[in-house]
């Protein structure tokens, strides 16, 4: 579904990916795994439009991605919850739902609605009011919920445990899961590598703007270097 | 049925223009009552493109001084009506808005504003060089709307000030009830998502650089169209219409009465409207006055005067 060969991207003067290589089949939960600073953000940023590609390219659904405009990809199907959760905070809970749906004006847009609804009650609960007074777990869960108003086909996830308490993250992993069975496939990027790995089919690791070492999710969390450099087991 | 926020800030609105004469104790009231109508449909503008789309430009006087200066040119090189005039002058105003636009509107923050200060003053500037099209610096005669005597002959009799307080008044309401249902419409809520963050509007499938645009061009018409106003009412306009005083003016009561919301931003143009009248009692003191209360509300209350005074009244209540 999505193939991305020898990516590179740079800030500035500074080179932060070095030709990226990875690859998405449909249906999948793939996720990239990494320390900070690993160039995972910019990669998700790359796919997503809002970073200048240097070299190399996207394919998405066999099309050629690499210069498509950000806010065309949605239309072709490749939704992001941003990281940091990039809600819309001074709007109401339901207006940034409306705003997911945005390229559509239909009455499957209700339905959407509803389903995000019974997806995360707490956001119909408080689905008007500001998403700013959120707390960090709910937040996410309109992150996430906006982005499937888009109707995507796959949705790339940017760090959605980051700042969450233990038991919050667990259930973002438990929605993040819960998606193959509405056909969405996903990329996950992901600093918490075991919570990721364990709900994941497959895994890249990401060191210093390459790919150090990729395959399927449970090779990985048994890979001794990993389980070292990353599990800290 | 529970009444809308639209509909009390319309209600609220009526209420105004209908009580006020009430209150007024001449009729150069009535004078000081339009002006504070058209600039105020001047501020819904300012309110649509800095409020909804944060967006601010510092030369939307320019565009007032475009639509002020087709009601006089038009009529006198083009033959047409001047109620046509205003039309045509909101049209070129959209145009040009639409071609400044398109570069400017990529900058951001004070560059935004600083670019777009520049193009005010090139109108300005145009307006009073170009002395044998436009008068110069001395202005230049318009003619008469001719709506007042068409109303006289249908038996409804009013004086000129009287005519343009409720003419003005009237288009003021529905220039708001157009920014209210903008508000709330899907290009309303994409302006305020991408006020919130560009980004985050771009992943849900924004196009920002034209939606930034479109609030560019609507608030410019706007302008455009208090402008004209300004023009019929006076029968006379001159090259200061544009001028870099009124810019700032326009973005001054709309951050004053509450840049996010349409009745904030006309109670804006009603208080430095009528403030300046009302403080003559201080004479020479006047301007220092003025600026003083401005620092003060800016201070104090720092979203403008109406979301402050209902957020406080709103925290009462409970």
């Amino acid at each position: 579904m999505l193939t991305v060969e020898g990516l590179r991207s740079r800030y500035g003067r500074i080179e932060v990916l070095h030709g990226i290589d990875l690859t998405v089949t449909s249906g999948e939960i793939v996720t990239v795994v990494g320390a900070n600073g690993a160039g995972k953000t910019t990669l998700l940023r790359c796919l997503s439009g809002v970073q200048p590609v240097t070299a190399g390219s996207i394919t998405f659904r066999g099309e050629a991605f690499t210069s498509v405009p950000a806010h065309r990809r949605l239309k072709l199907g490749l939704a992001q919850a941003p990281e940091g959760r990039q809600i819309f905070t001074n709007l109401s809970v339901e207006e940034n739902l409306r705003l997911g749906a945005f390229l559509f004006n239909d009455e499957r847009v209700h339905r959407d609605m509803e389903n995000a609804f019974n997806m995360f009650p707490i956001l119909k609960e408080k689905r008007n009011q500001v998403a700013g007074g959120l707390s960090g777990g709910q937040q996410q869960m309109l992150a996430i919920a906006r982005a499937l108003m888009g109707r995507p086909a796959c949705l790339l996830l940017d760090e959605p445990s980051m700042g969450l308490a233990p038991l919050l993250v667990q259930q973002i992993f438990d929605v993040i899961q819960g998606l193959k069975a509405l056909d969405v496939t996903v990329l996950l990027v992901e600093q918490n590598a075991f919570g990721a790995l364990s709900i994941a089919d497959r895994g890249y690791v990401m060191e210093t703007g390459q790919i150090v070492m990729g395959g399927p999710a449970e090779d990985l969390i048994a890979d001794p270097r990993i389980r070292e450099a990353y599990l800290g087991i | 049925m529970r009444i809308s926020s639209k509909q009390i800030t319309l209600l609220v609105l009526l209420a105004l223009i209908a009580v006020a004469p009430f209150f007024f104790p001449s009729s150069f009231y009535y004078r000081v009552g339009a002006l504070v109508f058209i600039n105020g449909l001047a501020v819904v503008g300012i309110v649509i493109l800095t409020g909804y789309a944060g967006q601010i430009s510092l030369g939307h006087a320019g565009f007032a001084g475009i639509g002020a200066y087709a009601c006089a040119l038009a009529p006198a090189h083009l033959g047409i009506h001047v109620g046509l005039a205003a039309i045509l002058g909101a049209l070129i105003s959209a145009v040009i808005a639409y071609l400044v636009g398109r570069p400017i509107l990529r900058l951001h923050g004070y560059y935004l504003g600083v670019a777009s200060l520049g193009f005010g003053i090139l109108v300005a500037m145009v307006l009073s060089n170009e002395g044998q099209l436009t008068g110069g610096p001395d202005g230049i005669a318009v003619n008469d709307l001719g709506l007042r005597s068409v109303l006289n002959d249908m038996g409804l009799s009013l004086t000129n000030s009287e005519f343009w307080y409720a003419f003005s008044g009237l288009t003021l309401v529905v220039g708001a009830w157009l920014a209210l249902n903008l508000y709330n419409s899907p290009t309303g809520r994409a302006w305020r998502a991408l006020h919130g963050s560009e980004v985050a509007a771009r992943t849900v499938g924004v196009d920002v650089a034209r939606l930034k645009l479109q609030a560019f061009v609507i608030s410019a018409v706007y302008a455009s169209i208090a402008g004209s106003l300004l023009a019929l009412q006076n029968r006379f306009i001159t090259p200061e219409v544009a001028g870099f005083m009124h810019s700032i003016e326009m973005v001054t009561m709309a951050v004053l009465g509450g840049v996010g919301s349409v009745l904030g931003a006309i109670f804006g143009a009603i208080i430095l409207t009528v403030l300046p009248q009302a403080l003559t009692v201080f004479a020479e003191h006047e301007m220092m006055v003025l600026g003083l209360v401005m620092m003060l509300v800016m201070i104090f209350m720092r979203e403008g005067v109406v979301p402050t005074l209902l957020r406080f009244f709103r925290g009462r209540g409970e």
